[in-house]
């Protein structure tokens, strides 16, 4: 799968996607369809709003005891039979899975959908040590063979069509193992049942299996994985080596608050009452060897930022996606990174740092309407983090914009100054510009230059009063 | 560091998460940080079998209020033309009458799970108001590879084992034991968001409620 790499900023990299129109019909659809499903089963819960507050306190109790849980975390699962290991960044847990998949001389892993395993690129990096990493979830398995990106957190393969899904299939499953059965047509039922026939034979001869994990209980050393196809089941269960890449921030203090979280993350994500599947594990369960990965990853940087650190409550449920106006007309791609929508916005820019344009330009992927707050399971408040992470562009030195505030506070200092800047735009009014010359052209992209006053307020007042 | 060994990653997460939180009281513990619990953990209305039915349906579960356990096991085993059916070992003879049933004791290899007709188990909790059923691997539930392997699952449901809500389900089961939520059979619906019933796991759930 082809890495996030060398994206340029926001504005350019969404504007493909804005003129799709294909593109624009499905993420128009989808969206829709998840927000009124998940609106009606959040309806119909008469405690949401305590569910909530319950949701983002325990979160923040696990934040600001962080270093607790996770050795109250790392005795319990050690205790029931796992091994625990901890990975400061990418680098070091992809060379952790690496080597503990070359240890089992296997080759072949089969994989569960996981945001963090997509986060740290781990299918590159196994296949750069020869293991071939087969994603198992249906989306997941349409943008591996397309050799594509996902582009949503829930449904990475949103941006396909079933047609482009059946050439996919059609085109590339045999070179992946079982060919697609031929004349395949392109109802999602024919899709479903094709690539339930490529990956049974696989999931029956897997030896070893790689998840993520939705939660990790600190008190009992739990993990717990929601799923929908039995993908998940399947590779959790049959593998006789269990491999678990969890971000530090997936832990919950005690076995209890899971009444919080299955209630909240089911119905903010598919908008179901309760997902078809979900497997609760507690160290080496029937057998296996179990080895759990923690990750960082820049995750303690988010943690240090007072105001950005209630983005690591974020549970991934994906519902800001499907409210957010910017995510529906520019797409999951636009995002340039695994984390898209307005959770991408803040969450991208914290974890990396404000390393390049891309992830500068990301606060202002937003209008500021506040929905995703609003629909957020554990109140993150975004729009609160993309204010205060524009402030940061801007000191970092977003440098159009230090030129122009340095420029405006000068003239709006010194009433001399305002008053010749005043008289001389009035003069020139004839000759406004319809478009900014230069760097300044990247305001005028998305707006018309207004035309200044023949004259000011205060020209007016000194020649009338 | 200790002795001028280098740091593991270990300490050095855990030294970075301590400088992150440097904003935290020291005094503070993790439970001075208030957890307004006010959600409610049980509810009044409907009766829980009516309920769970209905949830069941929703899911397009099949699901029966069966008086006899054994007679109503024949009759969908007979439905399917399912003949040959594992079982997992603690499954009570009087439910089977003269099911072909083929105990998973020892352990049947997955292949040949994979060949079989079904698979009939109990469950350990099941939670009307999101249609769950919950096995916990007891011994009529059987290791977690035998109700995914074959593509019809039977499962037999006690009106005691029923609550209403998630948090009555999390305080009866037992986190030490591998557990598996089930609502309703497997189910996609990442083509164009429609839901497909049926990707890996059994492709049609029946629940009996005895």
């Amino acid at each position: 799968m082809t890495a996030f790499v060398g994206m340029p900023a926001f504005p350019e990299a969404s504007s493909s996607a804005v003129s799709d129109a294909q593109l624009r019909y499905n993420l128009r659809k989808a969206t829709h369809t998840i927000r009124a499903k998940r609106a009606a089963v959040v309806g119909e819960q008469p405690d949401w709003a305590a569910l909530r507050a319950a949701g983002a306190a325990i979160k923040d109790r696990t934040l600001r005891h962080l270093d607790v849980y996770l050795e109250r975390l790392e005795a319990a699962v050690t205790a029931a039979g796992g091994t625990v290991h901890w990975a400061a960044d990418a680098a070091e847990a992809n060379r952790i899975v690496t080597d503990l998949v070359k240890a089992t001389g296997e080759t072949e892993v089969v994989k569960v959908k996981s945001m963090a395993t997509q986060e740290i690129g781990l299918n590159e990096a196994l296949e750069a040590a020869g293991i071939r990493a087969y994603e198992t979830d249906l989306a997941e398995l349409i943008v591996q063979l397309g050799d594509d990106l996902p582009s949503h957190i829930l449904v990475p393969a949103i941006h396909r069509n079933r047609a482009e899904i059946r050439e996919i299939f059609a085109s590339k499953m045999a070179s992946w193992g079982r060919p697609a059965p031929a004349g395949l047509a392109d109802d999602p039922r024919a899709l479903a049942e094709a690539a339930r026939l490529h990956l049974r034979e696989r999931f029956l001869a897997a030896r070893v299996g790689i998840s993520g994990a939705n939660f990790a209980v600190a008190e009992t050393g739990t993990l717990v994985v929601l799923e929908s196809e039995g993908n998940g089941r399947m590779c959790l269960t049959l593998p006789e080596t269990l491999i678990s890449v969890v971000g530090i921030e997936k832990i919950v203090p005690t076995w209890r608050d899971l009444e919080v979280f299955m209630q909240l993350l089911p119905r903010s994500s598919t908008g179901e009452r309760m997902n078809p599947y979900t497997s609760m594990w507690t160290g080496a369960t029937e057998g296996q060897t179990f080895h759990l990965v923690l990750l960082d990853n820049g995750r303690t940087s988010v943690l240090a930022d007072e105001v950005g650190r209630q983005a690591l409550r974020c549970i991934r449920c994906s519902a800001c996606l499907n409210v957010c106006p910017v995510y529906e007309r520019a797409g999951g791609h636009a995002y340039g990174s695994v984390y898209p929508g307005p959770i991408g916005a803040i969450l991208t820019p914290q974890l990396r740092g404000l390393a390049s344009p891309l992830e500068e330009s990301l606060p202002y992927a937003s209008t500021l309407c506040g929905a995703c707050y609003e629909v957020c399971p554990v109140a993150i408040n975004i729009p609160e983090v993309l204010l205060d992470l524009r402030s940061k562009v801007v000191a970092h030195g977003h440098v159009g914009q230090r030129v122009a505030m340095g420029a405006a506070r000068r003239v709006l200092n010194s009433p001399r100054w305002l008053s010749v800047t005043q008289r001389s735009a009035g003069r020139l009014r004839r000759w406004t510009p319809r478009r900014l010359p230069g760097p300044l052209s990247a305001w005028s992209d998305t707006r018309d230059v207004p035309r200044p006053p023949k004259e000011s307020f205060r020209q007016w007042w000194a020649a009338s009063r | 560091m200790v002795g001028g060994e280098p740091m593991s990653a270990r300490d050095r997460i855990l030294a970075r998460v301590r400088s992150a939180l440097s904003d935290v009281p020291r005094e503070e513990n993790p439970d001075d940080v208030p957890v307004p619990r006010e959600y409610e953990r049980s509810r009044s209305g409907v009766d829980v079998v009516e309920l769970l039915v209905d949830r069941l349906t929703d899911y397009r579960a099949q699901v029966r209020e069966a008086p006899d356990v054994a007679e109503a096991v024949m009759e969908a085993l007979t439905r399917r033309d399912a003949r040959r059916l594992a079982v997992p070992a603690g499954v009570p003879d009087a439910w089977l009458n003269s099911v072909e049933a083929i105990r998973d004791d020892p352990p049947l290899p997955n292949v040949e799970l994979n060949g079989l007709d079904g698979v009939l188990t109990g469950c350990a909790v099941a939670i009307a108001e999101t249609g769950t059923i919950v096995l916990d691997a007891g011994p009529d539930q059987g290791r977690r590879a035998l109700t995914l392997v074959p593509d019809y699952h039977l499962c037999v449901v006690r009106r005691d084992q029923i609550v209403r809500t998630v948090p009555e389900a999390v305080e009866r089961l037992d986190p030490s034991r591998p557990l598996t939520w089930i609502s309703g059979p497997s189910a996609t619906s990442d083509i164009e968001l429609n839901r497909v019933e049926g990707v890996h796991g059994p492709r049609t759930l029946e629940v009996l409620i005895v």
